[in-house]
């Protein structure tokens, strides 16, 4: 069926959002990372945001047990996974329940009518069939008898029982939306035969769904599509999709690799955290060396063993975990080694939301310690980004001889981008300048730049010394309760630090460079705010964005260019740290605009909130935007 | 002088002023290590010393090797962070009672577990020496304490059953005491590849003076202490005329020399060692090495994982960024 036309022509649009949405059982994060796929191959500009219940297996049908995998794809350059779908894909009344109200007014919806039982609908919690009930007026329907459909696709293949045929259905959706915006379907094809290579009788019954779909909205000619979408214009280059989890990985990998240094990565598994470890569990062949520990205490404090044997540390976990390494980022503070800390945010306090996403962690990594304890806070904005900001994060890290704290969070995490690949030989190369000359050796003597003191590892002649956590001599490293050794030493590990922001590069708003409204933000909003602010520049309105990569020490341009406008928008997916964070240490008042939901921002409401302040004369005070 | 690197006790003596009370039997362990470290002949800077927090954990300060003096409870994972790291290095943990079997009893027993590579040192003065005198969880049930004012309730770990139960490979006794007995004992887990673990009897005069004076002292120790010698009858008492034998369902009971067990630190199972190291007094305790086995270290392992993956593909990190399904926008014309 490849390269047969659709009966009729696709119309162009430049943009469409898609959710697939049904248990976790019905294969939807797979359906969307194949349906992605095949986005990237087209040259759309896209980006994908997965929402997966905390639970493995809720009782099927609930609502709990609803997953859904949402992507935005485009010919123009893409900033989020959309704010509401144009399409929603429900393989059942429970996910049809929790995505109905997000799908957009005239949407199209595409529902599996046979799932529609009584009992279906009861476990949903439908009080009566909303395919009857008026419930979907207002939107354009496919309501396909999926299971009647794939039945008959599967008919005479020989090996497979009833349930074998009923798991394709996720492939039958897939086909069905392949047709609606006009997919080529060779590659999917290929991919299938592939991916069920063992299992042939599989891979047929599932080709034959896909085929079943595609045909099915052919046949149809179901609503106005099919749909086009051309390629978006990217800057020339390859690219991969790639997850913000990988992308982290292969930064520190690449880190190691520009320094020479060993990567050793300490880690216990945590959601949204553990694909950092899965991904670097296969890149043996580079020195990296993973260990699951016993728990995070225990990865972080192994990563600092590892560091003080001369690799580079590198750890990863969410919230809770990252408490439980709080004690130990103080030692790698104080014994001044190479350490890089991924926080993963996820819904906290305590266990939280862990499946969904949030960015309430910036207080717990920028003062989350005991003692005057400096470490320097990065944040990467989406999943691409994630590979120079671990990259970055390394090597400050080494440089400085600090432990970095970088912050991702669940949705840049699993969320997916096309990535324009770096080459490797022009990553610039990392310094490690391990000390091997005993003449004058000092442990805490330093670098007159950096402030950072000798690296000199174990294996090393005529080096010997002892590092810990009691308080050190400014020079020789020997334990000291000298008063006047500790406030300069104090003062030293924060002075070193501060300089870290010399080395950052100028701020540059995106948009207008002053006027009406300034965004501020940081992490994984930088998306839905950067959308807006186009949106809102659209308008009319005078809006700049600046979006933070350096949580601490902030950047020392920052009050210069937040001052260039009348007023300071920060949109935050918490009750307002960043706002204190700058309020606190460059005593700049910014309004807040805060939602903690566990979801990211729409565009609309950030856009919202940048036009109830460019509106509003009265004078510049701090609130939070309800 | 001893060995081909010709080094001596000095040479592992620090230029740090040694800070534990008068009388302390840290200083006898320190001595005693010390004195055995040119005997392993290996460079001094090849050798990593790493603790937690107690008094005990201050040794690394003293020995004139590298050192951490890590975070309380967590030396054995800094240790295991280091050693795979660097598999060529010699490390040893130094820990307390409280820092290894309290706070830090869960990565003592994954240490052990997993087999890697260290010297685990853990000093047993049954009290929590550095904040002054708490009861730890190898304090006797009763104990009085400043914790305890009337008497701890709570009953004690054995050290040994722990560490055999983790799956230790190398597990040992000693005492500050006799420090001919602690040398050898020390050059043992030294030479013993693998996990090695040795809790050694430590009076602390301060905080629990006397603990040990019941079956340690000179005095009484020939009675009190059984010396394990591999393939060696179980004998003790200051004639070796009494000996250990196995008793009714799986026990040891003591009697005359002709059914002595003969003492096998080899053996694949645990019943002996374990049913050594589960003897309490009036049973004469078990001194020197319980058990001894050999079985593949985490290190090692995770390093050929490494080597057989670059023989098997050479690191490329182009390709590695490369990797995956990639496309290509070309320039617009
Ligand atoms: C996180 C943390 N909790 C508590 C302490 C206080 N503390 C220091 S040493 C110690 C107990 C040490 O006992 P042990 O390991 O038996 O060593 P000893 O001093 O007896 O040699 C405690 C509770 C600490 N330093 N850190
Ligand atoms: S308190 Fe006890 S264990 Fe600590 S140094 Fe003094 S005597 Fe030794
Ligand atoms: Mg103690």
């Amino acid at each position: 069926m490849s390269g047969s036309s659709p009966s009729r022509a696709p119309r162009d649009i430049d943009h469409a959002v898609v959710r697939f949405a049904g248990d976790s059982g019905d294969g939807m994060q797979l359906t969307g990372t194949e349906f992605t796929r095949e986005a990237a191959f087209q040259g759309n500009d896209l980006a994908t945001f997965p929402d997966y219940p905390a639970e493995i297996r809720a009782p099927a049908g609930t609502t709990a047990g609803v997953s859904g995998y949402q992507i935005q794809f485009a010919a123009h350059e893409v900033y989020s996974a959309g704010d509401q779908p144009d399409t929603l894909v429900a393989m059942n009344p429970a996910a049809l329940k929790v995505h109905l109200a997000d799908l957009k007014k005239g949407g199209l919806l595409v529902l599996n009518e046979a799932s529609f039982q009584p009992a279906d609908l009861t476990r949903a919690g439908w009080k009566s069939n909303p395919l009857t009930d008026h419930s979907l007026d207002g939107y354009r329907l496919i309501q396909v008898d999926f299971d009647k459909l794939v039945t008959h696709a599967c008919e005479g293949l020989p090996g497979l029982g009833a349930k074998d045929v009923q798991r394709t259905k996720n492939f039958f959706a897939l086909g069905l939306v392949f047709w609606l915006y006009s997919r080529d379907t060779a590659r999917q094809e290929k991919a299938i035969h592939e991916r069920f290579a063992k299992k042939p009788e599989i891979g047929e019954a599932n080709l034959r769904a896909f085929k079943a779909g595609y045909f099915y909205g052919e046949t149809t000619e179901a609503a106005d599509a099919p749909w086009h979408i051309a390629p978006a214009r990217l800057s020339p280059g390859t690219y991969r999709n790639v997850m913000g989890s990988t992308a982290l990985a292969l930064g520190l990998v690449a880190a190691a690799q520009k320094s020479g240094l060993r990567l050793f990565f300490g880690s216990y598994p945590i959601t949204p955290a553990s694909d950092i470890l899965h991904e670097l569990a296969k890149h043996r062949q580079f020195g990296v060396t993973t260990f699951q520990a016993e728990d995070e205490i225990a990865a972080v404090t192994a990563s600092i063993g590892a560091a003080f044997g001369g690799a580079l540390g590198a750890t990863a976990s969410s919230g809770p975990g990252i408490a439980l390494k709080t004690e130990a980022l103080g030692l790698a503070l104080m014994i001044e080694l190479p350490l890089v800390v991924i926080d993963a945010q996820r819904g906290g306090p305590s266990t939280g939301l862990p499946t969904k996403t949030e960015q309430s962690d910036l207080f717990q990594a920028v003062y989350g310690r005991n003692g005057e304890s400096p470490i320097p806070v990065l944040a990467a904005r989406s999943p691409a980004d994630c590979f120079e900001v671990a990259f970055e994060a390394s090597r400050i890290a080494i440089e400085y001889r600090t432990p970095v704290i970088l912050l991702s969070d669940g949705a840049i995490g699993n969320g997916t981008e096309p990535w324009k690949l770096p080459r490797a030989d022009a990553l610039p190369r990392i310094d490690p300048k391990l000390r091997t000359d005993p003449e004058g050796f000092q442990p805490y003597s330093r670098d007159p730049e950096t402030l950072a003191r000798p690296w000199a590892v174990p294996g090393t002649k005529g080096l010997e010394h002892r590092v810990g956590g009691l308080e050190k001599d400014s020079l020789t490293g020997n334990v000291s309760y000298d008063p006047l050794n500790h406030e300069k030493m104090t003062r030293t590990r924060a002075e070193k630090v501060n300089r870290i922001a010399r080395t950052y590069p100028k701020l540059v708003p995106a948009g207008d460079p002053d006027g009406e409204v300034g965004v501020l933000s940081w992490g994984g909003t930088y998306g839905s705010v950067t959308q807006a602010v186009i949106d809102a520049r659209a308008s009319g309105i005078r809006v700049g964005h600046i979006h933070l990569r350096h949580i601490f020490p902030l950047p020392l341009d920052l009050p210069e260019v937040l001052s260039r406008y009348r007023r300071i928008l920060l949109p935050e997916l918490n009750l307002g740290q960043l706002r204190l964070h700058v309020r606190g240490q460059l005593g700049i008042e910014t309004i807040g605009l805060n939602k903690i939901q566990g979801k990211p921002f729409h565009v609309a409401e950030v856009r919202s909130a940048i036009e109830a302040l460019a509106r509003s004369p009265g004078p510049v005070t701090h609130k939070e935007l309800a | 002088m001893t060995g081909k690197l010709n080094l001596a006790k000095k040479d592992f003596v620090s230029d740090q002023e040694v800070r534990w009370c008068p009388g302390c039997a840290d200083f006898a362990i320190l001595s005693t290590v010390q004195k055995v470290m040119p005997e392993l002949d290996v460079p001094r800077e090849n050798i990593v010393f790493v603790s937690g927090i107690g008094c005990s954990s201050r040794f690394p300060y003293y020995m004139n090797t590298y050192g951490m003096h890590g975070i309380h409870g967590r030396a054995p994972a800094i240790a295991t962070g280091l050693k795979m790291a660097r598999p060529e290095l010699t490390v040893f943990v130094v820990t307390g009672d409280g820092d290894g079997l309290s706070i830090g009893g869960n990565h003592l027993i994954h240490a052990l577990r997993r087999n890697i590579d260290l010297k685990i040192l853990l000093f047993d003065n049954r009290i929590y020496g550095l904040t002054k005198g708490q009861a730890s969880p190898t304090s006797e049930l009763g104990k009085r304490t400043k914790s305890s004012p009337y008497g701890t309730v709570d009953r004690p770990f054995n050290p040994l059953t722990i560490a055999l139960g983790a799956g230790a490979t190398f597990v040992a006794r000693s005492v500050a005491t006799d420090t001919a007995h602690l040398a050898t004992v020390l050059r043992r887990a030294a030479q013993h590849k693998g996990a090695a673990f040795v809790q050694i009897w430590q009076n602390c005069p301060v905080f629990n003076d006397g603990a040990f004076d019941s079956w340690a002292e000179r005095d009484v120790r020939d009675e009190a202490l059984i010396k394990l010698e591999h393939g060696k009858p179980l004998l003790f008492g200051k004639a070796k005329d009494k000996a250990l034998r196995t008793g009714a369902g799986f026990s040891l009971e003591v009697g005359g020399t002709d059914g002595a067990v003969v003492h096998d630190e080899m053996r694949e199972d645990l019943a002996l060692s374990m049913a050594l190291a589960a003897l309490e007094p009036p049973m004469p305790q078990p001194m020197g090495v319980l058990r001894a086995v050999s079985r593949p270290t985490v290190d090692a392992l995770a390093r050929e994982q490494e080597e057989e993956a670059a023989r098997k593909q050479a690191p490329d990190l182009e390709g590695l960024l490369r990797s995956g399904d990639t496309w290509t926008v070309e320039a617009q014309a």
